[in-house]
């Protein structure tokens, strides 16, 4: 007979239970011997296609995703998945994932591998330079001065794929930098 | 969505119309079908016949860019009839007040129209004010100045005959759709639109979404459950990015960005803060100088003062518009040194896209964090380019999956849920979140040697622990809010420290922080509210309030103060979202758009608590393009506008690369699969969805195949002013040439998924689109534009 998913889910154990209520990784315990996911760490998540926010349980071994399937306590999806959400378990472990930083130097035609450390110092160098070199302080619109504090040598794009808090963060960053140029998926 | 995704269940009629969600938001279309099994009828209107046509009851097809000729009929044919919720829409819009007696509409120009800037001038877009400054109104609507006669007038040449002619649409079909939905006038009975891009992405796309807003409000169909206008949302977290706008043009929660003449806080505040003489108006805006002082001081902390003006110095201030095509223009013309992308691929989404590459060649450097190599990542070896000729220097960062990390998203539905982290990112992959806290680290460090302007840097708040990446908890409770010092807000003390507990209680002096006002109620004392899993549903409604968090306070249906009847009494008892209980004295249901006691008692409030009026604006002053929606054509459209002498939309300035001339016969638009998803990244390296939609293809019609001798899968070339691709054809009975002004005009699909890199590859689609955007949004006019078609690959 066997035990349903969802009875798993429901009733299996303290740690299972556990689940439903913080979603928080925990260890699943079952008894029964047939359930693929014995032993496994679960987890809860949101899948990361469209804008429906189904719920999905991940389930991991040793460090490495072996699972994911639709959350049957959901109230949205109620376990159900599409194509692209039952897909997600590839986009967890794929070969073409990018595991290297990467640098292409002018004119080159191939990727070099290099350091976080050297690439973050880099990278703000960058930054710095081009916001020192084309910073506007002031403008003069319709024959008045106006301070407007913007760098206008820089853009950002992006961020439909991050988080809120993540968000949150690269906008503070922006301004920060005077970026006005910052827009996204949202406007395309 | 004003409603959400559960909420569908509850309508009696649903229209898609610019939506396919049987296809592209597969699971919620299992509430379309729970409605439908209760008996409600589905309407798609498509210019394919979709997934969701497939389901629907009746099917109505029209030409891509002819929604508000559809609609304006459905308007017109509700007004003529009197199907209208009268009681609603006399209490609830704006349907009652008098016009400026200077207001005008003539051959497709409304009055106030400069043809040199293709801008407005709106002076002439207001209300009659009487002598306490309110607008004038006549309640038997019968005033020829009120909105309802000038709407009235306006919508009476939308014709049926006129409507079909222009979009193509049987008449039989359309008289359907408009009977069918405008049954739902009656109090008990409620229709929903589902609309997504097909509706927004067009030079006229806010005026569609208005148009479909105009439509519910004389319906009675907003606030209620099952009712509404809902947005389906094509990212995860697009709703999210956008409130906290990662855009030009605002700033958290839908705050203004600063322009440059408002040269100080007081000037800003001044120049955004809606301002109403009706005491019955919420006007919910007036509270923003709180929620920008909040903001600041979520920004720049300490440093942020009263004195100071709380940093609002530090704030880029803007003087143009610098949304994507914009944006893009300037790369072209080499105004950008640097550009940093955020897992995006705009050489595959954006508009004109071979445009973009091209401009990318002019970059000194470009950063992109990602989870995969993209095109756009790659764009200094695509096709055709020689890498020896691109000086640009590029650094790809590898990003952290959804599943690799921790923090909330926003569904469509507005619903902030929280992601756990499962597993360490692959190799040497890291957090987007950490990425930029190195960025903001290590430019902390040079600033505060020196450069131009260190204050905005060097005084930036950054404390989110001592770890290897940011304590995404800790950024969570700063978009909360917190007490700045101990104080007393509304009656109630606060400890310096201690999260607000919603936005009521945000200050404008400094004691509070909050960096989204809007999501302030989301990390209370209580905890982490996006983290809950409560599977209650005590209504039986589907509210589920005690699961995740909803902005706002946890509000699941917007303005339900318009579901209920002046008494408090819902105008569907069956589906109540809220009701007032006379005896307790109090709101039940729903979290109410505020707690304000019912519209027939002293003390209350309107419910479209946003708009300073407080009604719903079916004639709406605020937008570039007319106060009332209008058809024009596409930019690029094979046929003139049968409705004016006004060919597009006139504030839309004529861009380069369009071509009308009859070169490029046939309509082109785009749309999305099930198995693929947006720039194709997500799903093209993913060998399961791969092995289900290998190819790039265009959906052809059987009549088109037929006289040009194509079959199945023959490879062929699109091209249009833009540029040219190769595709297989696919030949459905799905699209069909449409009969418009008397001829018939052939129309092909085209996903845009597909691009040059990954494991799937094919030709771009918005290579052939056009960079043209809406009057008000600036959201390019992918869905219709003007291409060709012939045999044989680009090679032949």
């Amino acid at each position: 007979m066997g035990i349903s998913r969802r009875n798993f889910l429901k009733g299996g154990g303290l740690a299972a239970g556990a689940v439903a209520v913080t979603g928080k990784p925990v260890r699943a315990e079952v008894q029964s011997e047939a359930i693929r996911t014995k032993g496994l760490q679960t987890s809860t998540t949101i899948c990361p296609y469209c804008a429906v926010g189904c719920g999905m349980i991940v389930h991991t071994k040793n460090g490495k995703v072996v699972n994911i399937e639709g959350d049957p306590e959901h109230p949205i999806n109620q376990g159900a998945l599409c194509s692209k959400g039952s897909a997600l378990f590839q986009v967890a472990n794929n070969e073409r994932r990018l595991t290297k930083v990467q640098y292409r130097a002018p004119k080159s035609d191939k990727w070099e591998e290099v350091t976080w450390d050297w690439a973050m110092e880099r990278i703000a160098r960058n930054m710095k330079e081009t916001r020192d070199r084309n910073f506007v302080k002031q403008e003069k619109i319709n024959g008045e001065m106006y301070t407007v504090n913007r760098n206008d040598g820089m853009a950002m794009i992006g961020a439909a794929a991050l988080d809120n808090e993540e968000c949150y963060l690269v906008g503070k960053f922006a301004r920060a930098m005077g970026v006005g140029y910052l827009e996204h998926q949202a406007r395309i | 969505m004003t409603n959400h995704w559960i909420d569908i269940q509850h309508s009696d009629v649903i229209m898609c119309i610019g939506s396919n969600p049987a296809e592209n938001h597969p699971i919620s279309f299992k509430y379309v079908e729970k409605a439908m099994d209760d008996g409600a009828k589905l309407i798609s209107v498509d210019p394919r016949y979709t997934r969701t046509s497939s389901k629907s009851d009746t099917y109505a097809q029209l030409r891509p860019g002819t929604d508000i000729a559809f609609i304006g009929g459905m308007i017109n044919y509700a007004l003529q009839k009197d199907q209208i919720h009268k009681e609603y829409v006399v209490n609830y819009t704006n349907a009652a007040f008098l016009v400026n007696e200077k207001f005008d509409f003539n051959e497709g120009l409304f009055s106030g129209y400069d043809s040199d800037s293709f801008r407005y001038d709106k002076e002439s877009w207001t209300y009659q004010i009487d002598k306490d400054g309110l607008p004038m109104r006549d309640d038997s609507l019968e005033h020829p100045r009120s909105v309802y006669q000038l709407m009235k007038k306006h919508y009476s040449r939308y014709t049926p005959e006129k409507v079909c002619e222009i979009t193509g649409t049987a008449i039989q079909d359309y008289m359907e759709v408009v009977r069918t939905f405008t049954s739902t006038a009656k109090a008990g009975k409620v229709a929903t639109i589902m609309y997504a891009m097909g509706t927004t992405q067009h030079t006229h796309g806010t005026q569609n979404v208005r148009s479909y807003a105009m439509l519910q409000l004389l319906l009675g169909n907003i606030g209620l459950a099952g009712g509404g206008i809902n947005a389906l949302r094509g990212e995860s977290n697009v709703q999210g990015s956008t409130d906290y706008a990662i855009l030009y043009h605002i700033l958290p929660g839908y705050l203004k960005v600063p322009t440059y003449d408002n040269k100080t806080l007081k000037a800003y505040n001044e120049k955004w803060t809606p301002k109403t003489n009706d005491k019955q108006s919420a006007n919910w805006w007036s509270n923003t100088p709180k929620y920008m002082t909040s903001l600041l001081k979520a920004y720049w902390g300490d440093a942020a003062t009263a004195k100071n003006d709380f940093c609002y110095d530090y704030l880029p201030k803007r003087s143009g518009n610098y949304s994507f095509i914009k944006l893009m223009e300037r790369l072209q013309n080499g105004g950008f040194e640097g550009m940093v992308f955020m897992g995006t691929n705009p050489i595959v989404g954006g508009p004109d896209a071979g445009s973009i590459a091209k401009g990318m060649d002019k970059l000194k450097w470009l950063v992109a964090a990602d989870l995969w190599e993209t095109e756009s990542s790659v764009f200094w070896k695509r096709p055709g380019v020689d890498p020896k000729t691109i000086d640009t220097e590029v650094f790809l960062l590898p990003a952290a999956s959804s599943v690799e990390k921790e923090g909330s998203i926003s569904n469509s539905g507005r619903w902030a849920q929280w992601r756990y982290k499962a597993v360490n990112p692959p190799g040497h992959a890291e957090s987007d979140a950490f990425i930029i806290d190195q960025w903001v680290k290590n430019l902390k460090k040079l600033y505060a040697k020196d450069g131009v302007f260190p204050g905005p840097i060097t005084d930036l708040d950054w404390n989110y622990g001592t770890g290897h990446e940011p304590s995404i908890d800790m950024v969570a409770r700063e978009c909360n809010g917190q007490f700045t010092r101990d104080t007393v807000v509304k009656g109630k003390s606060f400890k310096k420290g201690q999260q607000v507990p919603s936005f009521a209680y945000l200050q404008d002096d400094g004691s509070t922080t909050s960096g989204n006002w809007l999501y302030c109620n989301s990390y209370t004392e209580k905890g982490n509210m996006m983290m809950r899993r409560g599977q209650d549903d005590p209504t039986g409604m589907g509210f589920y309030h005690n699961w995740a968090w909803c902005w706002p306070v946890n509000r699941r249906v917007l303005y339900n103060r318009a579901s209920v009847d002046l008494d408090g009494k819902p105008w569907n008892p069956k589906k109540p979202v809220i009701s007032w209980n006379k005896l307790t004295r109090k709101w039940e249901g729903d979290v109410p758009d505020g707690g304000w006691v019912p519209m027939n008692e002293d003390g209350t409030k309107s419910p479209f608590i946003m708009i300073p009026e407080g009604y719903g604006r079916l004639f709406a002053a605020g937008l570039a393009d007319g106060p009332l929606p209008e058809h024009y054509e596409p930019m690029e459209s094979p046929v003139a506008n049968l409705m004016t002498r006004q060919q597009s939309n006139p504030a839309v300035a004529t861009p380069g690369k369009i071509n009308n001339s009859g070169k490029y016969p046939y309509i082109g638009t785009t749309y999305r699969v099930s198995e693929h998803w947006q720039a194709g990244a997500m799903t093209r390296n993913l060998p399961w969805l791969v092995e289900l939609v290998p190819d790039m293809f265009v959906e052809i019609s059987e009549e088109m195949a037929e006289w040009k001798g194509l079959k199945n899968g023959d490879m062929v070339t699109i091209t249009s002013e833009r540029g040219a691709i190769e595709a297989r054809a696919l030949v459905t009975a799905r699209i069909k040439p449409l009969r418009v002004s008397g001829k018939m005009v052939e129309q092909v699909g085209l996903p845009w998924h597909f691009g040059f890199n990954g494991l799937a590859t094919g030709g771009s689609a918005n290579t052939l689109t056009t960079a043209v955007g809406d009057a008000n949004t600036t959201i390019p006019e992918y869905k219709a534009f003007l291409c060709n078609i012939e045999k044989g690959g680009l090679k032949a």
